[in-house]
């Protein structure tokens, strides 16, 4: 039953990590702004216009 | 005849109403050039997706002009910008507009429109933008106007200037939350072999759980529950039981105890309690402090001005503009005020035609005109031409700041009710004293170890964390349904304010009536020419009531205008077209059947013939009547800076003549509202402009109205949307509701300290037990509140 010892030493420390990496993302300002993200997620990166300009200059230089 | 087919068009840009006069691109329709040129910008850097994410995301660019020279100067710029190196300046611009996923979605994309910038970042709830630009090929003012351009003009004032070197009070609490969960989680697994029994050969365990239980409360109480002692320490020093003492109490006990049973092999202690106990208060404290931080409530009137003003500078025969700081502004320098623009310091004037909005100050609605050579308050806002002023008085001494810091209108901290929790936690802390200490003597002559042990044991049980617990949670729910209805609260203590509040004060001008919005209606007939008369006599007048005149009368041609004499402060006359036209006051008019009563009349007279009169008439928000079906319960009074010439319209929700006060100074407001205090009156002031600010602050609850909640909001405690005026009621009820709610839970709370005391009392609580009972009160209380709130707000119709 020693190994109990071990296992809980093992536990302890996942849990210390867990913990670091939430300080760690405190301090970089990851809990500041929790709205706009869940929006940026949503919109698109490549805008429609773009794609489009794209395809027509394929279709010109063909 | 021609049909006129009336469909509506709306505006791509801003989703307005297009009228006659609309332009029209890429088969778009606009409603002003303003909005074309936004579309224009963005179709050009293939940014119309912005379009997509909403309909109408843009606001109305019709009628703003941009000024942004200031920012060219270094000594302002060096106060905005957040990091500036050789190559990059880091700024963080505050963008008041910023409502939807298309401004997220455009304000970062700028990069697209100019590459010298590259980062832009939103932060939607704080509406703010930060901008990461090369400074060799992008200025701030060019970004600036850039942003303006695409519609999003930043809010640059003094008070971000000023703000910016106070820094503020870092706060740990989400990391003492964060350290207190953690440690709070261990220690439960610690514990869970204990409760479930060991067998006699596992006994070595129990040794080493404990200590580590030990190891784990260490930070839990002096780090995450440091705190706890030192508000309770402050308080019993300055003879006040709040609610902190028992909790560090209990908190210490708890700590000593476990310590004790552990280090003596006596148990295993209560580590699992404290650890929650203090895990829960923190999480408390922190949905407590739940603000809603994208309304400032702190603004003052620095925010209200300019950040620099155009000073005029003469150096042989040319005359030139330079922007310069206004904390720089002197005595004696000449400055130029354009349209819109606020004057910031009491100044002579020296040119141009004054008709300056002293709305914001005193509360007068109607613009008033000065002539050269007068004495122009600071904080008035020009609606004419250009002005060029010599300034008598530095900003700080002007009219303005010196009534914003009059002392009569700081607030001391403890000029508030206090909350039922506080007044209830004194008696609380005293009962558990007397309990423990009961205990404690009745066993101490036959048992002393058990004495000891019923002591803490009732300390510990009755420890009211629920107690602490149902006041934020029920006020924070409260909060939010608040913030639905666009009724913005400073913090949770607001709510129960609002709850105790029996008296209403209302400001008149922007406050019951709508802001700029007086409605002109002609009580006579006219025929058509001498409307066209009319119209050509007042289109000669700068006077305010001549342009609103011209405005209601609508287009005509302008006719030929002989003789024209103005009177100040009286009226107009001319010929027109051999008829000699009077426009102006009773008095003025001189006809005996004009009944001579207010000044908001302005009377025709055509060849001596009475022939009709232009009434004024503000025209009151929606909702009153709602507010006045408080009536029977709630008692009413008028403040107002304005004149009386509403008093008879006034008449029908003022019950009688005292409860109606005009032309009141901001400080006759204050001693107003003192008075009714003393007369044990909660009295809720409702109010705009800095002409209120003293009396939003010596009130109980001083409620902001607007109808731009990014405005200016002095001192106040709550700033209500003016849309939702007509819930104010409903709000009343709510806010009695949810003090019903937290009433409640204190009672559920107190049944469980009962249940746990009488375990406590006898010396035989179990770690078990405790471990049970402060959790389960805990989970029911939040639950209790958060569905009671929920209920409570459906019921009242604000959900």
């Amino acid at each position: 039953m020693s190994i109990i010892y071990f296992l809980i030493g093992c536990s302890i420390l996942l849990a210390l990590m867990f913990l670091c990496a939430f300080f760690w993302a405190q301090r970089h300002g990851q809990h500041e702004d929790l709205y706009t993200p869940s929006v940026r997620i949503l919109l698109d990166d490549q805008p429609d216009v773009n794609s489009q300009n794209s395809d027509e200059d394929q279709f010109l230089s063909q | 005849m021609g049909v006129h087919t009336l469909t509506q068009v709306d505006c791509y840009h801003c989703g307005n109403e297009c009228n006659e006069t609309h332009y029209e691109l890429d088969d778009k329709s606009f409603c002003c050039l303003g909005c074309k040129g936004v579309y224009q910008v963005l179709s050009q850097s293939g940014l119309c997706n912005y379009y997509t994410y909403n309909d109408h995301p843009g606001a109305n660019r019709a009628s703003v002009d941009k000024r942004f020279e200031f920012l060219d100067e270094p000594s302002i710029i060096g106060d905005l910008i957040d990091y500036a190196d050789d190559r990059i300046v880091i700024a963080t611009l505050y963008i008041p507009y910023m409502h939807c996923s298309s401004c997220i979605w455009l304000l970062e994309q700028l990069n697209r429109i100019n590459p010298a910038i590259y980062y832009s970042r939103v932060d939607f709830l704080k509406k703010q933008l930060n901008v990461r630009f090369n400074k060799s090929d992008i200025s701030l003012r060019q970004v600036v106007e850039l942003l303006y351009d695409i519609g999003y003009e930043p809010l640059i004032s003094l008070q971000d200037v000023v703000k910016k070197q106070i820094t503020g009070k870092k706060d740990n609490l989400v990391k003492k939350i964060a350290l207190a969960g953690f440690c709070f989680g261990n220690v439960m697994l610690m514990s869970f072999p204990e409760y479930l029994g060991l067998s006699g050969q596992e006994q070595t365990f129990r040794q080493f759980f404990g200590w580590l239980n030990i190891l784990f409360s260490l930070p839990v109480v002096f780090y995450s529950g440091t705190e706890y002692f030192t508000s309770a320490w402050n308080n019993l020093r300055n003879r006040i039981l709040n609610i902190d003492f028992p909790l560090a109490l209990g908190i210490a006990v708890l700590f000593v105890r476990t310590l004790a049973e552990i280090l003596t092999h006596t148990g295993s202690g209560f580590a699992d309690t404290l650890c929650g106990l203090v895990f829960f208060l923190l999480v408390g404290k922190f949905v407590q402090r739940k603000t809603y931080y994208h309304i400032s409530f702190e603004r003052d009137y620095r925010s209200f001005f300019p950040v620099a003003v155009q000073v005029l500078e003469e150096n042989q025969e040319e005359k030139r503009e330079r922007p310069v700081p206004l904390s720089e502004l002197k005595v004696g320098q000449r400055i130029r005020i354009r349209h819109n623009e606020i004057i910031p310091a009491d100044a002579i004037l020296l040119q141009g035609d004054a008709l300056i909005d002293f709305s914001f100050v005193t509360g007068e609605a109607i613009p008033v005109s000065r002539i050269a050579g007068e004495i122009i308050y600071a904080g008035g806002r020009q609606t004419g031409g250009a002005l060029e002023l010599e300034v008598i008085k530095p900003v700080s001494q002007s009219y303005l700041t010196q009534l914003w810091n009059n002392e009569a209108f700081t607030r001391l901290p403890d000029n508030r009710m206090q909350t039922f929790s506080e007044k209830v936690s004194r008696y609380f802390s005293v009962a558990l004293l007397v309990v423990a200490l009961g205990a404690l003597l009745f066993w101490l002559p036959t048992d002393v170890s058990r004495a000891v042990s019923a002591f803490t044991a009732v300390l510990i049980v009755a420890c009211p964390c629920a107690l602490a617990l149902s006041t934020p949670f029920t006020m924070s729910a409260a909060l939010s349904v608040f913030d639905r209805n666009f009724f913005y609260l400073k913090n949770t203590a607001v709510v129960e304010q609002l709850a105790r509040i029996n008296m209403l004060v209302l400001d008149k001008t922007g406050t019951i009536t709508t802001g700029a919005d007086t409605t002109v209606s002609l009580h006579g007939e006219l025929t058509d020419l001498e409307k066209n008369m009319v119209y050509s006599l007042c289109g000669n007048s700068s006077h305010p009531l001549s342009r609103q005149i011209c405005r209601m009368l609508g287009e005509h041609t302008l006719l030929l205008v002989n003789n024209y004499r103005e009177i100040a402060g009286k009226g107009i006359s001319a010929t027109v077209k051999g008829h000699t036209i009077q426009i102006g006051s009773a008095s003025f008019a001189a006809q005996p059947s004009i009944k001579l009563k207010t000044a908001t009349e302005v009377h025709v007279v055509i060849d001596e013939v009475y022939r009709g009169t232009f009434v004024f008439k503000q025209s009151f928000r929606n909702g009153l009547k709602q507010i006045f079906s408080l009536k029977p319960q709630y008692q009413f009074c008028l403040l107002s800076g304005d004149q009386d010439y509403e008093r008879d319209v006034l008449c029908n929700f003022f019950e009688d003549d005292n409860c109606m006060h005009f032309q009141q100074s901001p400080q006759d407001k204050l001693d107003f509202i003192k008075a009714l205090q003393l007369k044990g009156g909660k009295v809720m002031m409702i109010g705009d402009g800095l002409n209120d600010a003293g009396a939003l602050k010596q009130s109980d609850l001083g409620v902001a109205i607007t109808d731009d909640v990014n405005n200016f909001s002095p001192g106040s405690d709550a700033i209500l949307d003016g849309q939702s005026l007509s819930k104010l009621p409903e709000f009343f009820k709510f806010s009695k509701d949810s003090v019903r709610i937290i009433h409640i839970s204190f009672l559920i709370s107190l049944t469980y300290n009962c249940i746990g005391l009488s375990y406590a009392i006898t010396g035989h609580l179990s770690p078990l037990i405790a471990a049970i009972l402060m959790p389960l009160s805990t989970a029911t209380i939040i639950s209790f509140t958060s569905i009671a709130t929920h209920i409570a707000a459906k019921n009242r119709r604000l959900l």
